[in-house]
Parts: C-alpha cells; sequence; structure tokens
C-alpha cells in the first residue's frame, strides 16, 4: 500500500561512514579498555624501566646521606587513602633511607588518615627490613593531632606539649629518643609526605621558615607544580607523583643494593604509566587526526 | 536547539568585547605584536633555561644547615646540669700547676660569651624573649673548641639557674619561647667545651609582654589598606551612580541559556557549591550564584537540586533558594529537598552525584566552588549524559580539568565577580574595578622587579643585586 | 528583617575582630584568633547531627513510598547505619568514650580497611580513564594557543615516564635543554608556575574584595536577603 511505503526523503540511504567518522566518534568504553589493558598488561607482563633521579628529588636524597647517624628526622604522613599509590611508595623510600642511615625516625601526622599508614609501613619496612630497629629508641609514632597549621607552629615551640603520649598512649617521656626532643627545632629535617591541605606548603610556612630546619616533600604529580616556586630556597627538594618516588626507590637501590627485592614499588609502576600515558598521547593523536580530517571534508564540501 | 558549545579564537574575543573598537585596527595591532611574544619566548628561554640549570646544579648538593639554629643539625651537648657543676667545683684546667707526668692533661675552660642581653621579643604576643650574646673567643669553627652554649634561666636574679636548652656554636641568638608572661627572667649562657662550661654574667630581669602591634606585618597592613581603600572608593563611586566599565564573562552570560536549555528539554538542573564549607569563601560564592540560579529556575520553573557535601551548607543553600523563589513570586515551587546532604566524604560524595547524573540526566550542570580530585570525574560523567556543563573554581589545580571538560569555565577571579555580573548591583560592580587597582599594582611591581632582578643578575652590580633584595624583602611575609 | 541584620551584625563583628586579629597579636585578639576556629569547628560537629538526619529523612522517605531508585536509597542508609553503629558502639575494640574505635580486631577498623579504602581508591582510580577520555575529546588543535598546549602536553606526558630518558638521553651535552624530562621540567616550572602565579594573585584580589563585601554586608544573598 502507498501510505506503506517510505516517502522519498526517507528512502535516502543513510550516508556511509569513512574513518574519520570512525575516529571522530569512538566509544568512551573502548577508550577504558584500552586504558585498562595499558595498565594491567605491563604489571602482568612486568615490564619495568630504568629509573634515573632528578636532581630535585636528588637533593632529598644527599641530604639524608649527609645526615650524621644519630640524627632526628621528622616524616609527617599527610595524606590519605585515594592517594597512597602515590604517596606510600614516597614515604617506604625515604623511610627506608633514613633507617639504612642509622637516623632517628619521627613520624606524626597532620591527617587523620596519616597513622594507618605508618602502621603500614611499620609492617612493610621496618618489620620487613630492619627488625633490629626498636621502637622508642630508633622509630617512634607520634600519632595525628588535629589543628592543622595551628598544630604545626605549636610543636615548632613546643613538641611535648602538643603530644604528651605517643599513637598507643604511652607516655612520650618514656621513650630514650623523646628525652632530648623539645621541639621541632630539634630535628636535623623534616619531610612531608601530602597530598593536599595541610600539606608540604604549610610545613615550610609555619616550620621551616620560622624555624629555619629544612624541610623536604613528596606530594602527588598533581599538586607537584604548585611547590616549584619553594625549590630551592625554602624547599631543599620535592618527589612528585610516581615518578617522584622511583626516582628516590632508584637513588636508595643504587646506593643500598640490599634492599632493592622490597624497595622498587614506584619503580615497577613506572611501566603502566608509561604505557598509558603513550594510550593518551595515542588518542589525542587520533582525535586531531579526525579533527583535521573533519575538516578538510568541509573545506571540500564547500569548494564542491 | 541547545545553545552552541564554547568557541574561542581571536573573532569569538572580538565579538565578546562590549567597548567601540575599531577591528581593523585591532587586527592589525594583534598582528604586530604576534611577533613580540615569539621574540620574548625565544630570549626568555635561553636566559630561563642558563638559570634554571645554574639553580639545579647549586640545589643538587646537600645544602649546610643554617647557623644559629637551636640544636638543628649538632650533635646534642651533655647536659648542662652536670657540665654546670664540674664548671663551678673547677674553674682552671686540672693538671697545668701539677707536674705533667702526674696527672692527666685537661684543657682550660673556653672563654664566656660577652654583652649577654636578653629583651622582650618584640612583636609577639608574650610568649617569648631573645636572648643575644657575642660568641665566645674560642669558638672558632677551625679548633672546635667550644660545641655549643648553654641557655641557663632562673626567675629570680639570686635564684638557682637551670639549664633551659642549648643552642649549637657560631649562633648568637637563641628565642626562649617556654617564660610565662608577667614572670621576671634572668639569663646566663655558658661556652660549652666538652666538661666544661664558662658562664656570663647575668642579663636581666626581663619579662614578657604583650605588644600591641606586630610590625613583622607591616607591608601586608600597607597592601590591605591600599586595596581595602581602592574597593571602597570604586563601591562609594559606584553607589553615586557613576558607570563603570566590565569586561564580559562568556560563562556568566551563558547561565540563563543553560537554564532556559534545561526548561526547553523538560530535565532538571544540578548545582553542585563545591566541596567545602561555608568557612571557604569559594563555597560563599557558589551560594550566591546559586541564589541568581534559583531566581531564573523559579521563573522558568525548571526543576533544580542542589546535593551538598556539608550540613551547614545545606541549611544556607535552603535559606538562599527560598528567598530566590520567594523574591519571584514563586514560594510555592520551593522545597526543602532541594537542597539535601549526602556525606562529607569526598568520593562517596562524588559517587552519590555521578549516580544523580546518570540516573536523571540533567540537562545543565553548574560547578560553582572549591573542588579537588573529584572534579574531572563530576565533569566527565556530566559530559557523558549529554549536560551543558558551567563551571567555576579557585582551585588552580583542578581549573585546567574544567576547562578541559566543561563548556565555560569561570577561572578564579571570574567566580568571586559572577555575583556582581548575575545581580547587576552597582556597588559590587564597583568592588571589581577596585580589584584592578590590585591588580596593576601587582603588574608594575613585577615587571619592576623582573627588569630589575634581570639587569643585577646580569651586569653583577652589587648595588643593583641590594636593590633587588630589598625589594624582595619588602613583600616577604615574616609571620 | 531581624533575620537577616543580626546576622550581618555578628559578621561584621567578627570579620573585624579577626582582620584585627592579623596585626596585633595582644589579648583577646589573638585567643580570638584562636578560639574562632574552634567554635566554627564545634558548629559544624553540631551541623553532622542535622546532616545525618537529613539523610535518614531523605532516603527513608523514599523506600516508604518505594520512590525511584528507592533500592539505592535502601542501600545508603544501611551502610550509613552500619558504620555508625559498630563505630558508636565500639564492637570488638577497647570500649569506653576513650576507646580506639579503629583498634585492631574492631569492626569498625575492618570496614574501614575492607570496605571504605577500596572503595575511595576505586573512585580515585576513575580519574586515570576521565583523564583518557577528556583528553581524546578536548585536546584538538583548533588554534594557535591549543597546539602549543598540545606540544607541552605531549612532552610532559613522554617527560613524566622512563620514555623520555630513553627517547633523548643520548643527546650530548651541549643541547641537553632539549632532553626531554629536562623540557618537562622547565615547562612546569616556568610557564606553567607563572600562569599559576597570575590566577592566584587573579584569586586573591577576588577573595579580599568577596570578604569585604560579606563583612560590610554587601553581598548577602546568601543569608537569604537581597544584595545591598
Amino acid at each position: 500500500m502507498a501510505e506503506d511505503r517510505p516517502s522519498t526523503e526517507e528512502r535516502k540511504p543513510a550516508a556511509r561512514k569513512d574513518v574519520i567518522d570512525v575516529l571522530k566518534a569512538i566509544d568512551r568504553r573502548i577508550i577504558f579498555l584500552l586504558i585498562a589493558l595499558a595498565v594491567i598488561l605491563p604489571l602482568i607482563f612486568h615490564l619495568v624501566f630504568s629509573v634515573r633521579t632528578s636532581p630535585i628529588v636528588q637533593a632529598i636524597f644527599d641530604k639524608v646521606e649527609a645526615l650524621p647517624p644519630g640524627s632526628k628526622v621528622m616524616v609527617s604522613f599527610d595524606y590519605g587513602p585515594s592517594t597512597v599509590p602515590e604517596n606510600q611508595p614516597m614515604a617506604e623510600a625515604v623511610c627506608r633511607h633514613i633507617l639504612a642511615k642509622d637516623l632517628k625516625l619521627y613520624m606524626m601526622a597532620v591527617w587523620a588518615t596519616g597513622p594507618p599508614q605508618v602502621e603500614v609501613l611499620a609492617t612493610n619496612v621496618i618489620e620487613r627490613d630492619f627488625p633490629s630497629k626498636a621502637y622508642g629508641v630508633d622509630w617512634i609514632n607520634l600519632g595525628y593531632k588535629a589543628g592543622n597549621q595551628g598544630l604545626i607552629n605549636a610543636i615548632l615551640l613546643n613538641l611535648k606539649g602538643m603530644y604528651t603520649t605517643d599513637v598507643h598512649g604511652a607516655s612520650i617521656d618514656g621513650f630514650e629518643m623523646m628525652k632530648d626532643v623539645q621541639n621541632l627545632t630539634d630535628m636535623s629535617l623534616i619531610i612531608c609526605i601530602g597530598s593536599g591541605f595541610p600539606g608540604v606548603r604549610e610545613w615550610v610556612q609555619f616550620a621551616g621558615d620560622p624555624g629555619r630546619i629544612p624541610v623536604a616533600g613528596g606530594v602527588t604529580a598533581v599538586e607537584a607544580p604548585l611547590l616549584y616556586p619553594y625549590y630551592p630556597r625554602q624547599l631543599l627538594g620535592l618527589m612528585g607523583g610516581l615518578q617522584g618516588a622511583a626516582e628516590y626507590e632508584a637513588a636508595v637501590v643504587k646506593k643500598y643494593p640490599q634492599y632493592k627485592e622490597h624497595a622498587e614499588k614506584a619503580v615497577k609502576l613506572m611501566g603502566p604509566q608509561t604505557v598509558a600515558h603513550l594510550v593518551i598521547i595515542a588518542f589525542v593523536i587520533i582525535g586531531n587526526i579526525a579533527f583535521f580530517g573533519e575538516r578538510r571534508r568541509l573545506t571540500r564540501a564547500k569548494k564542491g | 536547539m541547545p545553545p552552541c558549545r564554547k568557541d574561542s579564537g581571536n573573532h569569538a574575543i572580538l565579538s565578546r568585547l562590549s567597548i567601540p573598537f575599531s577591528k581593523v585596527l585591532f587586527f592589525r595591532f594583534v598582528r604586530l605584536i604576534r611577533f613580540v611574544p615569539v621574540l620574548i619566548v625565544i630570549l626568555g628561554l635561553t636566559i630561563s633555561w642558563s638559570s634554571f640549570s645554574a639553580v639545579c646544579a647549586a640545589a643538587g648538593p646537600a645544602s649546610k644547615p643554617p647557623t644559629g639554629t637551636p640544636s638543628a643539625g649538632a650533635t646534642p651537648a651533655k647536659s648542662a646540669q652536670s657540665q654546670l657543676a664540674a664548671a663551678e667545683e673547677r674553674t682552671a684546667p686540672v693538671g697545668h700547676d701539677q707536674g705533667p707526668s702526674a696527672l692527666p692533661y685537661v684543657p682550660a675552660p673556653p672563654a664566656s660569651p660577652t654583652e649577654v642581653k636578653a629583651i622582650d621579643s618584640p612583636s609577639d604576643h608574650g610568649e617569648s624573649i631573645t636572648v643575644t650574646w657575642v660568641m665566645s673567643h674560642d669558638d672558632v669553627p677551625a679548633t672546635g673548641k667550644v660545641t655549643g652554649y648553654a641557655i641557663m634561666r632562673c626567675e629570680t636574679p639570686d635564684g638557682a639557674f637551670e639549664q633551659v636548652s642549648t643552642a649549637p656554636a657560631q649562633s648568637e641568638e637563641y628565642l626562649d619561647t617556654s617564660v610565662s608572661e608577667q614572670v621576671k627572667y634572668s639569663y646566663r649562657v655558658g661556652a660549652i667545651c666538652g666538661a666544661l662550661v664558662s658562664l656570663s654574667s647575668v642579663a636581666g630581669p626581663i619579662v614578657a609582654r604583650q605588644q600591641w602591634f606586630d610590625a613583622r606585618v607591616m607591608n601586608l597592613l600597607v597592601i590591605a589598606i591600599i586595596l581595602v581603600s581602592a574597593i571602597l572608593w570604586f563601591v562609594f563611586q559606584a553607589g553615586r551612580g557613576k558607570k563603570l566599565f566590565i569586561r564580559r564573562i562568556s560563562g556568566i552570560e551563558a547561565v540563563e541559556e543553560a537554564v532556559g536549555r534545561a526548561t526547553e528539554m523538560g530535565k532538571p538542573i544540578l548545582f553542585i557549591p563545591g566541596i567545602q564549607d561555608m568557612d571557604n569563601v569559594q563555597t560563599v560564592a557558589g551560594l550566591t550564584i546559586l541564589a541568581s540560579v534559583g531566581k531564573l529556575a523559579a521563573q522558568y520553573e525548571t526543576k533544580l537540586e542542589v546535593p551538598v557535601s556539608r550540613s551547614l551548607v545545606m541549611s544556607t543553600a535552603r535559606e538562599t533558594l527560598k528567598q530566590a523563589y520567594l523574591s519571584v513570586g514563586r514560594p510555592d515551587l520551593y522545597s526543602d529537598d532541594m537542597a539535601y546532604y549526602v556525606t562529607d566524604e569526598q568520593f562517596g560524595y562524588v559517587a552519590a552525584v555521578d549516580g544523580i547524573m546518570v540516573r536523571e540526566k540533567p540537562a545543565t550542570c553548574f560547578y560553582m566552588g572549591a573542588f579537588f580530585a573529584e572534579s574531572l570525574i563530576l565533569a566527565e560523567t556530566g559530559s557523558s549524559v549529554g549536560a551543558i556543563q558551567i563551571a567555576g573554581t579557585a582551585m588552580p589545580t583542578q581549573l585546567p580539568f574544567f576547562v578541559a571538560a566543561c563548556d565555560y569555565t569561570l577561572i578564579g577571579e571570574e567566580l568571586f565577580a559572577a555575583s556582581a555580573y548575575l545581580s547587576q548591583d552597582k556597588r559590587m560592580i564597583g568592588s571589581l574595578k577596585g580589584q584592578d587597582v590590585g591588580k596593576g599594582i601587582a603588574m608594575f611591581f613585577i615587571l619592576f622587579g623582573s627588569i630589575v632582578a634581570t639587569v643585577g643578575s646580569v651586569s653583577g652590580n652589587s648595588s643593583v643585586a641590594a636593590f633587588t633584595d630589598w625589594l624582595r624583602n619588602l613583600f616577604r611575609l615574616n609571620f | 528583617m531581624l533575620r537577616v541584620q543580626i546576622p550581618l551584625i555578628i559578621t561584621f563583628i567578627v570579620g573585624a575582630a579577626l582582620i584585627v586579629a592579623v596585626f596585633v597579636p595582644h589579648f583577646p585578639f589573638y585567643e580570638a584568633n584562636e578560639n574562632f576556629s574552634v567554635y566554627f569547628d564545634l558548629i559544624a560537629v553540631f551541623a553532622f547531627i542535622l546532616g545525618g538526619g537529613n539523610l535518614l529523612k531523605i532516603h527513608g522517605d523514599r523506600i516508604w513510598k518505594k520512590g525511584r531508585d528507592w533500592k539505592y536509597s535502601m542501600v545508603t542508609v544501611v551502610g550509613f547505619l552500619a558504620m555508625l553503629i559498630v563505630g558508636a558502639l565500639k564492637i570488638g575494640g577497647p570500649p569506653g568514650l576513650t576507646g580506639d574505635v579503629s583498634a585492631d580486631g574492631s569492626w569498625f577498623g575492618f570496614m574501614y580497611d575492607a570496605i571504605f579504602v577500596p572503595l575511595q581508591s576505586t573512585m580515585f582510580s576513575l580519574l586515570a580513564f576521565f583523564v583518557a577520555s577528556a583528553s581524546y575529546r578536548a585536546f584538538r588543535a583548533k588554534t594557535k594557543e591549543a597546539s602549543m598546549l598540545l606540544v607541552a602536553a605531549f612532552i610532559i606526558l613522554i617527560g613524566r615516564t622512563p620514555l623520555g630518558h630513553y627517547m633523548t638521553g643520548w643527546l650530548p651535552p651541549e643541547l641537553q635543554f632539549l632532553h626531554v624530562p629536562n623540557l618537562s621540567n622547565w615547562i612546569l616550572s616556568i610557564p606553567n608556575m607563572a600562569g599559576q602565579r597570575a590566577i592566584m594573585i587573579g584569586i586573591a584580589l577576588g577573595i579580599i574584595s568577596t570578604s569585604l563585601k560579606l563583612i560590610l554586608g554587601i553581598e548577602r544573598s546568601y543569608l537569604g536577603g537581597e544584595s545591598k
């Protein structure tokens, strides 16, 4: 019947899709799948690249190396579970180096989610690689206190006034390594591993500058560019993201190869990061090929 | 038809200008100045790379800790209690008056520090006393005879001195922060050499007092007075009816058409006022924009949802919306459930909002406030459901994500300017002009300081270098 | 209009006092500076009750009326109540007000480590996928500026991986400035920082202006009043 037949307009065949149309509208799920493969496959096939340490990270390593045995180093765990993949490897690398040098390791947190990361570090690094290090003699976990930059300001002047006990509730005066510590100025170095506020900037502003204490930092890749202005006058070094963590691990393993087995978490993750970056670059190039192809097609259509 | 997405380029910029520019003159000007940035980039590349490399090379090896820092980096000296007791028992070296074969050699005690002074630390709230002295003559790095200085304190001039801390060798100042207000203290400083301590004369008594003005932030006060005066001046001028020009911002102009789009499509508007609390100015700025969006939504009878991350923000958002709906005569459309609490936790909140976007498919999404890592997750999910997205934040780390994923982005101060634009209130527009004074001052000093620093660095002239340091210290904050 | 006037008066007094506190370290300004931030935290803590109550009301209504997506609301309410009860009663851990809620063996600690942490990490990892899709969609060389942005993005993407060292590590010392990691660090440290600082200066001025408007009561729409 006539009314059942499609009209002339409706009978026109759909325009044939060419390569440009396909490249222009790649389904997001394909992108997600390829990114997932880019991360998973290098892990399965153990794709590992050698990492060289950049000067901004080497500065932290050299500072720790130069400290005489028995020097006090404060490490602040100012991050949460969401940035553990970036921050935890740098925290472990730094603490491993500090303990390998027989320095005194003081750990605290200005984030409430920091102390669990200290416990993880104690299991992964101290119990595994330094079983002879005694709690309260070589390392101590002071725990978390609220107050953000106010806390940093307070412990610069009077640490024992704020921290009367360690994280387990034991009196601070009962620990040998706390006996000659009055405040932050007794520290030879402060290292903040952070991912936001309060973080490295607050340590520089409220401890490093007023107390003239060397401060180094380890932050997520997104935050690192904001801290470059502080380097090198106010921040002696900075580890930025997984790359920074991998560079510090590479420096530690180079000097102390006996820790190679457990000390290369970030180095192993550089493989997936590299492949994922290449996939992103590939998609950007594909998108631009589609863009220029479409533009040329429109120009030809106008001329035609 | 949904409104056009963002465009860019000179033609687009020109079309947004509202002042009567000659297009020909503009394009000629642009063609000429195009070469200048290229030249500056090449010059800057060469100079900055050489200085950048020099800085990295200088910063590579570990820097020595600054001198004068109490106890930092130095091996702690033995307790001065025992040293003081030993010093009070023997003031002359044992062994020099006797036959050298009978007793072991004991070195002479070091010279004591001189000119010890104790003053109430300036510009504080009575929490410290500054002790200064002239170093012991024996405090020479080559010999290392003096290993540090013992800081002794007592609460009455005739009382017993007790050690409060030690200062490293080569230092001449100590800040005693363990003092109480209204208590008189006296000080002595002792040069430490092994078990021997040579004490100075008594300095004091001194009392720590609170000061009425913190002189360390004088520069901040001056800048604050200038800026506040400029803002108030322009607010006053605008209040008197003076017409002030402000440039157009495409993101703000798109607000009404974005609301209209949601109305046409019959889908809701989603407004996210950031994930920080009311103590963050960005959240307040976001809520002032919510007032304008609420009025439009009430006029067009469009559904508006405001999931929030903080309870106080929920209360404030409700008040804002209630007033907005009342002001356009549509209180019947308002419901308290428009603004509802989700969770304080960052990723829990973004998971909930993503779920709302995917299920309810809003036509328009506003992201106005402080955001962190969740910004891209929100923007990409909004893009996947086909919403038009207008974002505004003053978080520099999140701006690139919003610029890449959203249709319009209010960058930094544009977020704070939006309420003035949307309300068209003259006094609020006047405050925007006041900000320009601050920008002018900043631009002048950046340019002037860069030129002076470059000249000083290239010429090596010590006077210019000293002037550069003075200029840098002028803007240093000494909290 | 007292509902708007009284908060405005309080805002003015507290705002002015806290500004003065920056410059005057004497009593009572110094103490005011420290105490007011604590007062805000106290108010925010009490506001948790408000938020929690609202959450239960909204989702409870939806479950009761079997409204749209009520099953998701059920999950929300069950999760909320479970964590609240387990944490408040400190099940499995040291009891009492001073007991550590996340002590070893506590149910709260287990739920935090086994549920909350993986969920949070999962949400954060979405960024990796969304960065790729956003880059594919948004990075087009439409203009010269966009092309420069693309080139900079490529340099940084490659420079932040070991691949950058492999690609240009062979360059002689005179051409080390073309070494991709060095270029990447230069882009982040110089032009990127210049742009960020300019934005931060603008933001700081915007904050000053907005804060002044709030303190003086010129901006009052957030209180539910018309701007005056």
